[in-house]
C-alpha cells in the first residue's frame, strides 16, 4: 500500500469519525438543551421515550422524516428545497479545520488530528460562517411569506454587523499566535489559555458569536413571538429539521471555536487531550444554553446599537491595546 | 449609576437560573403521580341516593333546564304511591362544561359533582352516561339530607307530617 493511499484512508476515517460524532452531538445537545432548559424552569423536560428520554432525538428524527415535506404555493422551488442544505453543510464544513487533538505519533508516522490544517484556518472559517447567512437568507426568500422575508432580512443585517465584532475580537488572538493556523493557535496557548490573555476579546467574541449563531438573546431572525419562525416558517418536516440541526451543529462549532481560540484547545493537566477539547466544547455549549434560559431578547435597534456603537469600538480598542502591549513586550 | 444596574441586571438571571436548575422541579408526572383534587372540584356528575337508600331524583327537569350545553335529558315517571322518578336519565359527558349549574339547580340534592376527573374515553358514545351509570349508592356531599322529609306534599309522609312541618290549619280557627 503506497503513502498516498494511506493518507487518504486516514483522512476518511477521520472525516467519518468527525460527522459521525458532531451529528451525534448535534442529536443529544437538543435533548441536552431541552432538559436543562426544564430543569431550569422547574420541570423536568422529555423524559417519557427511554430512560430518561434518552431515545428523544431518534423519535423526533423519525417524526421529522415522515412528516409531509411542504412547499409553499407559488414559492422558489429549487431555492426553497435546496436553502436548509446549505445552512446544515457550511456547519458541517467549519469542522474540517478544527484540531482536536495533538498530532499522534503511530507506526513511525505523524498524524494530525485535524481533517485540514489550512494555514488560513480562521479566514476558512469566517468564510463559512458568512456562507451560513445564505442558508437563511434563501430560505427566507424562497418561501414566499413576509414572516420569513422579516426573518432573513433581519438575520442578514444581524450576522453582517456582528461578524465585524468577531473578527476584531480574534485579531489580538492571531497577533499572540502569530499564525492563522488552528493547530498553531492552540499551541501557543501551552501556558495559559488566551481567556487570561485577553479577557475583553473573550467577552467580545462570545456575545459576537451569540448573535452569528442566532442564539437566543439575539434570535431576532426566528424570534417566535413576533414573526412566528422567522426564516423557517414555512419549512416542515426534514427540511425544518437541517435548519435545526444546523443550528445545533453549529452551537458545536461555536463551542469548538472557543475552545481553540480563547481556551487553550486540548492542553490540559491530567486527561487526554481528546478528552479536555470535548469537554470544553460541552461546557461552552452549556454556557449557551444557560443564556437561552436565562437571558430575554433585546429590540432590533437595541441590537444593531450594541453591535456598532459597543462591540465594534471596543474590539478597535483591544485591538490598538494589544499591540501596544505586544510592542512593548518585544522591545 | 445607570451602566452598573444593568450590569447586575444582565448577571443576576443567571445566578436565579443556575438555583433552579438543582431544585426539584414542580411537575406532577401524570400517569404515575396523580394529584387529589379538593372535595368540592367539580368533574364526574352522578346521581345519589338519600339515607334510606332511595333515589333522590324527582326528574323535575331543572337541572336540564340550567344546563346552558343542554347535556341533561330525561323521561320524568311516576309510581303508585306519588312518588316521582326519572325514568331515564342520560348525561352526555362530551358535552358537559362541568359548569356545576345542574347541581345548584337541584332541589333534592340527586345530582352533584363529585372528584373523579379521569372520564376520558376514545370512544364517544361511552361518554353518554345512562341512569345506571350515574346512580350511585350513598348520599355525596350531604350525608342526612332527604328529600321527602321536608317537601314532597302527602307523598311519603301525611299531609303536614314532613320534620318542620305542621298540620293544615283550620281557617275558621282564625278568626279575630
Amino acid at each position: 500500500m503506497n503513502d498516498l493511499l494511506i493518507t487518504l484512508l486516514l483522512i476518511l476515517v477521520k472525516l467519518g469519525l468527525i460527522f459521525g460524532v458532531v451529528l451525534g452531538m448535534a442529536a443529544y445537545l437538543v435533548l441536552a438543551e431541552r432538559k436543562i432548559l426544564g430543569r431550569m424552569q422547574l420541570r423536568y423536560g422529555p423524559n417519557r421515550v427511554g430512560p430518561g428520554g434518552m431515545i428523544q432525538p431518534m423519535c423526533d428524527v423519525i417524526k421529522l422524516i415522515t412528516k409531509e415535506d411542504f412547499i409553499p404555493d407559488r414559492a422558489d422551488k429549487w431555492v426553497f428545497l435546496f436553502a436548509p442544505g446549505l445552512t446544515a453543510l457550511t456547519a458541517l464544513l467549519s469542522f474540517a479545520v478544527v484540531p482536536f487533538a495533538p498530532p499522534l505519533h503511530l507506526f513511525g508516522r505523524e498524524i494530525p488530528m485535524v481533517v485540514c490544517d489550512l494555514n488560513v484556518g480562521v479566514l476558512y472559517i469566517f468564510g463559512l460562517s458568512s456562507l451560513a447567512v445564505y442558508g437563511v437568507v434563501l430560505g427566507g426568500w424562497a418561501s414566499n411569506s413576509k414572516y420569513s422575508l422579516i426573518g432573513a432580512v433581519r438575520s442578514m443585517a444581524q450576522l453582517i454587523s456582528y461578524e465585524l465584532a468577531l473578527g476584531l475580537a480574534l485579531v489580538p488572538v492571531i497577533m499572540t499566535a502569530k499564525s492563522f493556523s488552528l493547530t498553531e493557535i492552540v499551541m501557543s496557548q501551552a501556558d495559559w489559555p488566551n481567556l487570561l490573555r485577553h479577557p475583553l476579546a473573550f467577552i467580545i467574541f462570545m456575545i459576537a458569536v451569540a448573535a452569528e449563531s442566532k442564539r437566543t438573546p439575539f434570535d431576532m431572525p426566528e424570534a417566535e413571538n413576533e414573526i412566528v419562525g422567522g426564516f423557517h416558517t414555512e419549512y416542515s418536516g426534514m427540511r425544518f429539521g437541517l435548519f435545526f440541526v444546523g443550528e445545533y451543529i453549529s452551537l458545536i462549532v461555536i463551542g469548538a471555536m472557543t475552545t481553540v481560540f480563547f481556551l487553550g484547545g486540548w492542553h490540559g493537566p491530567f486527561l487526554p487531550p481528546v478528552v479536555w477539547f470535548v469537554m470544553k466544547v460541552l461546557f461552552v455549549a452549556f454556557l449557551f444554553i444557560w443564556a437561552r434560559g436565562s437571558m430575554p431578547r433585546p429590540r432590533y435597534d437595541q441590537l444593531m446599537h450594541f453591535g456598532w456603537k459597543v462591540l465594534l469600538p471596543l474590539g478597535l480598542v483591544n485591538v490598538v491595546i494589544t499591540g501596544a502591549v505586544l510592542v512593548a513586550l518585544n522591545g | 449609576m445607570n451602566l452598573w444596574r444593568d450590569i447586575k441586571g444582565t448577571f443576576q438571571p443567571f445566578w436565579i437560573t443556575l438555583g433552579y436548575l438543582f431544585k426539584k422541579p414542580v411537575t406532577i408526572q401524570y400517569p404515575e403521580e396523580k394529584r387529589i383534587p379538593p372535595p368540592r372540584y367539580r368533574a364526574r356528575i352522578v346521581l345519589t341516593r338519600d339515607p334510606d337508600g332511595n333515589e333522590r331524583c324527582v326528574a323535575c327537569h331543572l337541572c336540564s333546564a340550567a344546563c346552558p350545553v343542554d347535556c341533561i335529558s330525561m323521561q320524568a315517571a311516576e309510581d303508585e304511591h306519588g312518588r316521582r322518578y326519572a325514568a331515564w336519565f342520560r348525561l352526555n359527558f362530551s358535552r358537559c362544561i362541568f359548569c356545576g349549574l345542574c347541581t345548584e339547580a337541584c332541589p333534592t340534592m340527586a345530582i352533584q359533582t363529585t372528584p373523579d376527573y379521569e372520564i376520558c374515553n376514545r370512544n364517544i358514545l361511552k361518554l353518554v352516561h345512562e341512569k345506571e351509570d350515574l346512580l350511585v349508592d350513598g348520599c355525596g356531599k350531604d350525608e342526612t339530607y332527604n328529600f321527602y322529609e321536608h317537601s314532597g306534599i302527602g307523598v311519603v309522609n301525611e299531609r303536614g307530617g314532613n320534620e318542620d312541618e305542621y298540620g293544615p290549619v283550620d281557617p275558621k280557627s282564625l278568626m279575630p
